[in-house]
């Protein structure tokens, strides 16, 4: 019997190991980035710009081009570049302390202009790599180093909903939030980044998907806890959905 | 007759169980056995060849440990 491999790495990853804690959804959202690059054939003329977060070497696990962004200013850089070589696939990996925090500037401008570069944000309502600080997502009632008794509206605000802000502007192509805690999630969200991509290659304007994400090491939750709690607690804060789609169905 | 099965890079596998979370067939376990990370890896216990190679293992996977494989002729 012979026998062939239908599901592998994708040629655009670099098979270094991922430096992310066991179960965090960084991983899955890599690979179908990667899964993406593969199938529309662009991974020669693809650069990442990564932020600082969790996901800053993210440019070493992509056998694409890359380089690292100061924290917030990756889709300042990715709009450099894609300027300069409007040729080429620029996308930018972001966090949410990245993109809606000390970024939010940038995220809104980029958007605005209708940059033809492409964003994937993860949602995972905290600061990962700095150990567990508030992000402007963080969920009311949420426990974080910074706000240890929860977060609560009177001191810290609410939850900033990235995409809500967005859709708003007129530079968006494609803006979806989706989440990767089933094989039918996952399948969805490659959908909308491949989408986020075509929004770009396609010449229409800006795209981004919005991906909540589990953060089991600082949420302090063993990986199939932290997608539990994901599904009863974040999707009920972050509406799930496509927000803008001007690229249509695929031919 | 065998329709499909997986493998399991132990060594870059860090024991998510999120494999085994998504497996519907329920044949996925953790090794007795520990990597050189220190972790127990995923392993796949099919004695009964149930796996149809649905992919649902490789879809959550987040360390990109798992090859499915399914055979060329499908079998009857
Ligand atoms: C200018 C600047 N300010 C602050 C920091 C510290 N810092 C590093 S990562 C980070 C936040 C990371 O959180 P997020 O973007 O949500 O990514 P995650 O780690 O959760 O994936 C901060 C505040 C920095 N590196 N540079
Ligand atoms: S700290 Fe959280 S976001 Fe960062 S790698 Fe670990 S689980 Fe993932
Ligand atoms: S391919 Fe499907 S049935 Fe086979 S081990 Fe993976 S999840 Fe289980
Ligand atoms: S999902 Fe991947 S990393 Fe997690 S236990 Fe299974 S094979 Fe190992
Ligand atoms: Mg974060």
């Amino acid at each position: 019997m012979e026998f062939t491999a239908v599901y592998k790495m994708p040629d655009s990853l670099s098979k270094k190991p991922f430096t992310y804690c066991p179960g965090c959804h960084h991983g899955i959202v890599h690979r179908l980035v990667a899964e993406v690059i593969d199938e529309l054939g662009i991974r020669e003329k693809t650069i990442i710009v990564a932020p600082v977060g969790c996901s800053v070497f993210a440019y070493e696990f992509f056998n694409t081009d890359g380089t690292v962004a100061p924290h917030g200013r990756a889709t300042a850089v990715a709009t450099g570049m894609k300027r300069a070589r409007p040729d080429l696939v620029v996308f930018t990996y972001q966090g949410d302390g990245d993109l809606a925090a000390i970024g939010t500037a940038e995220t809104i401008h980029t958007a605005n202009r209708g940059e033809r570069v492409t964003t994937i944000f993860i949602n995972n309502a905290i600061y990962g790599m700095t150990g567990g600080q508030m992000a402007p997502t963080t969920l009311l009632g949420m426990k974080t180093t910074t706000s240890p008794y929860g977060r609560s509206p009177e001191r810290e605000g609410y939850p900033v909903h990235m995409c809500e802000i967005l859709k708003e502007l007129k530079g968006v192509a494609f803006l979806a939030r989706t989440k990767v805690t089933t094989p039918k999630d996952v399948l969805t969200t490659k959908k909308y980044i491949k989408k986020a991509f075509l929004a770009q290659t396609k010449d229409i304007g800006y795209g981004l998907v919005e991906v909540l994400s589990t953060c089991p090491t600082n949420w302090g939750m063993p990986p199939i806890k932290a997608m539990q709690w994901l599904e009863q607690n974040m999707v009920v804060e972050y509406p799930l959905g496509v927000f803008v789609d001007k690229v249509g169905e695929e031919k | 007759m065998r329709r499909a099965y997986i493998e399991i890079d132990v060594e870059r596998c860090k024991g998510c169980g999120l494999c085994i979370n998504a497996c519907p067939q329920r044949i996925i376990r953790f090794s007795d056995k520990f990597n050189s990370k220190g972790y127990h890896p995923a392993e796949q216990y099919d004695p009964d060849e149930k796996c149809p190679g649905c992919g649902f293992c490789y879809m959550m996977c987040p360390d990109t440990c798992i090859t499915v494989f399914k055979a060329v002729q499908p079998v009857r």
